[in-house]
C-alpha cells in the first residue's frame, strides 16, 4: 500500500461534500450531529491572533484548546438555556472555500480551507475570517474530524469578544 | 446644556447606594474620564518578563497613547510614546521584536533603544543645534515605574509615587509575584478582544462574586461534570478596601489552582504535583501565607483598569474605552516561572475554560455587559443602578458589592472637580 497517493476528483469531491456537510450542521445547530463528525481523539483548537504558527496549547494561551472530552461539554453547554451569549441562539453562516488536501495517505489526510463565518445577533453581524487545518482520518464509516485548527486573520478579536459559537 | 456629570448616591444610613445609569453612557464623561482618571492615575503597562533580553521592545496602546515599551542595551526599561517628533507618524509599526535603533518609516529619522535622535536625514539643512536640549527625541512617558515585575506608567508628572498609589494592593501583588521562587512570567498569546459596553461596567464585571451561579451555571455544571462532582472547598470569603480606589475579594472555591489545590479531575500524578507544590510554599513562606497564597483566590481591580484574577489561573486584565459604549481588552495569562510542563499545561487549560472569550465563561459575562449597555439606553426612565448589597455588613462577603462601592467612590471622587466645574458652567 502506497504511503501517499495523489487525490482524484472523487477524493477531492468526497472532502468538499464533508466540510459542507459540516457547515450546514454547524449553521443549522445540530450539534449532536456536528460532533458525530469527529474521532474519539479528536482536537478543536483557536489559536490566538499573535502566535507563530508552532505554538501548542500546552506552551501558550489559546483562545480555544478542546479535547473530546471537552468538546462534548462545549456541545453541551451551548444546548443549554443558561448558555446566555448564545440563548437565544445567534444566526450563523459558515462560507467554507478554497479547498485544498496537502497529504493523503490510506488512512488520513490533511485539508486546507479558508473560511468566514457569519454571527448574527442583535441587530449586530461579526464576521471571523481565517483558515481551517484539518487532519481527516478515513475510516470505514467515511471521513472523521481528528482536528480542526482555526487560525483567525483578524487583527485580534474586535469587535467580537467572544467565540460563543462553534467556528 | 445637556451635558453634565451626574454624582453616585451614597446614602450610608439609608443603607442604599446607587450609580447613575448615565455614567456608562454620557460622552461628557467619557471626557471627563480622560481628563480626570485616564490622564493622572498610574496605569498598567506591561510586565517585567516581556523584556526579558536587553534589545526588546513591545508597541502597546495604553488609554489611547500608542507606546514603545522597551529595554535598552544598557538594560534600562524605558517607555515612550510611539509617536515621531517630526511630523507624527508612528515610529514603530511592530508588535513587539528585538531592535537597537527605531527608524521612523515617513522621513526616516532614526532613534537609538535609548530615544536619542542618532539619524536625521538631510542634516545640513538643520541648525547645528537642532536637537541640542534632546527636543526632537522620541519622547519619554512622564512617569514609569515598576512594583513587583508589574510596570506601569503615568501621564501626570505630578502623580504620587507607584508605591504609595498602590496603597493595600501592594501587598497582594507581592503575594502574587510569590507563585513561585524563580518569580512569575507572561506565557505566549495574548487575548485582544472587546466589549460593546463601558469600560465601567468590565471593571465591576472582574470582580463581582454575587454573579457566578446564574451567569456561570455552565462552568458549575462543567466543572461538576468533569470532576464527578464539585470539590469539598465551598465558595466562601471576603471583600478587602486596599485604599485609592483599589479593593480584592479573596474566597475559597471548588476549582483546581496549579498553586496550588487539587482537584479530583488531575488524578495521582496531579496530586503528587500539587503536594510538592504546596510543600515548597510552606518552606519559602511559612504555613499561614502558603495556605493563603494556595488555597484563597484573589479578584482584584487597582483603579481604574487593571485587573489580576488569581483564581483558576492567572489573568492580567486592562482595558480602555474607546467610546463610551465599546472598549478594548488586552488579557495575558501570569504562571509561575519555572513550573514543569503538567502544571503549565492544566494552568493553561484552567485559564481557556474560564477565562477566554472562547471559554464556558467569559462569552456570558460579555453578554451580561452589553445587555446592560442596552439597558442603559433607557436611563432617562430608569436612571440608577443599585449596588447596595452587604453595605450594613461589618465584614462585607465575596458575593456583596462592597469592593464596586470602593471603586464608584473614587470614580466620583475625581471627577468631582470636572463635576463642579461643568454642572456651574
Ligand atoms: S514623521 Fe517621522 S521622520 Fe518625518
Ligand atoms: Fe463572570
Amino acid at each position: 500500500m502506497p504511503e501517499h497517493t495523489s487525490p482524484g476528483p472523487d477524493v477531492y469531491f468526497q472532502v468538499q461534500q464533508f466540510l459542507f456537510l459540516e457547515a450546514a450542521l454547524l449553521d443549522s445547530w445540530q450539534l449532536d450531529k456536528w460532533l458525530d463528525l469527529y474521532t474519539q481523539d479528536a482536537e478543536y483548537q483557536v489559536p490566538p491572533t499573535d502566535l507563530d504558527e508552532n505554538s501548542t496549547p500546552e506552551n501558550s494561551l489559546y483562545y480555544i484548546a478542546d479535547d473530546r472530552q471537552r468538546l462534548n461539554e462545549r456541545v453541551l453547554r451551548l444546548g443549554k438555556k443558561t448558555a446566555h451569549s448564545e440563548f437565544p441562539r445567534s444566526r450563523l453562516r459558515h462560507l467554507v472555500s478554497n479547498i485544498r488536501i496537502l497529504e493523503l495517505t490510506a488512512t488520513e489526510m490533511a485539508v486546507e480551507a479558508a473560511f468566514v463565518c457569519y454571527r448574527s445577533k442583535d441587530g449586530v453581524t461579526d464576521a471571523f475570517i481565517g483558515r481551517y487545518d484539518y487532519r481527516l482520518a478515513r475510516t470505514e464509516q467515511g471521513l472523521k474530524i481528528r482536528s480542526k485548527r482555526c487560525h483567525l486573520d483578524m487583527d485580534g478579536l474586535r469587535p467580537h469578544g467572544r467565540i460563543s459559537i462553534i467556528l | 446644556m445637556t451635558e453634565c456629570i451626574p454624582a453616585i448616591e451614597d446614602d450610608q444610613q439609608g443603607l442604599r447606594f446607587r450609580v447613575p445609569r448615565r455614567a456608562f453612557t454620557e460622552k461628557g464623561v467619557f471626557e471627563a474620564e480622560r481628563k480626570a482618571i485616564f490622564d493622572r492615575c498610574w496605569l498598567y503597562l506591561g510586565h517585567a518578563s516581556e523584556l526579558e533580553e536587553a534589545g526588546s521592545f513591545v508597541t502597546r496602546t495604553v488609554a489611547d497613547r500608542d507606546l514603545i515599551f522597551n529595554k535598552d542595551r544598557e538594560g534600562t526599561v524605558r517607555a515612550f510614546l510611539n509617536v515621531c517628533p517630526h511630523r507624527g507618524a508612528t515610529v514603530c509599526r511592530e508588535k513587539k521584536g528585538k531592535k537597537k535603533s527605531f527608524q521612523c518609516m515617513y522621513h526616516g529619522w532614526v532613534f537609538r533603544d535609548d530615544g536619542e535622535l542618532i539619524n536625521l536625514a538631510g542634516a545640513a539643512s538643520y541648525s547645528k543645534n537642532f536637537n541640542e536640549c534632546g527636543q526632537v527625541n522620541l519622547r519619554e512617558v512622564p512617569r514609569l515605574d515598576q512594583y513587583a515585575g508589574f510596570y506601569f506608567v503615568c501621564f501626570d508628572d505630578s502623580v504620587e509615587p507607584l508605591p504609595d498609589y498602590l496603597a493595600g494592593a501592594k501587598d497582594y501583588l507581592d503575594l502574587i509575584s510569590g507563585h513561585s521562587p524563580e518569580g512569575m512570567e507572561l506565557v505566549g498569546g495574548t487575548q485582544e478582544y472587546a466589549i460593546r459596553a463601558n469600560w465601567k461596567l468590565l471593571v465591576e464585571n472582574s470582580f463581582d462574586g454575587y454573579h457566578a451561579e446564574s451567569t456561570h451555571a455552565t462552568y458549575l455544571d462543567y466543572l461538576m461534570n468533569t470532576n464527578g462532582g464539585l470539590s469539598e472547598t465551598r465558595l466562601a470569603g471576603y471583600a478587602h478596601d486596599l485604599g485609592n480606589g483599589h479593593a480584592v475579594l479573596e474566597y475559597t472555591a471548588p476549582w483546581g489552582r496549579p498553586v496550588a489545590q487539587w482537584i479530583p479531575m488531575w488524578g495521582d500524578e496531579g496530586k503528587q504535583e500539587i503536594e510538592s507544590v504546596y510543600a515548597e510554599l510552606v518552606a519559602r513562606l511559612g504555613p499561614e501565607r502558603a495556605d493563603q497564597v494556595a488555597h484563597k483566590n484573589r479578584n482584584m481591580v487597582i483603579f481604574p483598569n487593571l485587573v489580576i484574577n488569581d483564581i483558576m489561573a492567572i489573568t492580567i486584565r486592562t482595558f480602555y474605552p474607546v467610546r463610551p459604549d465599546y472598549m478594548m481588552i488586552n488579557a495575558w495569562a501570569l504562571a509561575a516561572k519555572g513550573e514543569n510542563d503538567w502544571r503549565r499545561k492544566f494552568r493553561l487549560f484552567n485559564f481557556l475554560e474560564f477565562l477566554g472569550p472562547g471559554g464556558f465563561a467569559t462569552p456570558d459575562d460579555v453578554e451580561a455587559l452589553e445587555k446592560c449597555q442596552a439597558g442603559f439606553r433607557a436611563g432617562d426612565l430608569a436612571p440608577w443602578n443599585d449596588i447596595s448589597k452587604g453595605m450594613a455588613k461589618e465584614k462585607p462577603s465575596f458575593d456583596d458589592e462592597h469592593q464596586m462601592r470602593v471603586f464608584w467612590r473614587e470614580w466620583d471622587r475625581r471627577l468631582a472637580g470636572i463635576r463642579e466645574e461643568v454642572n456651574n458652567a
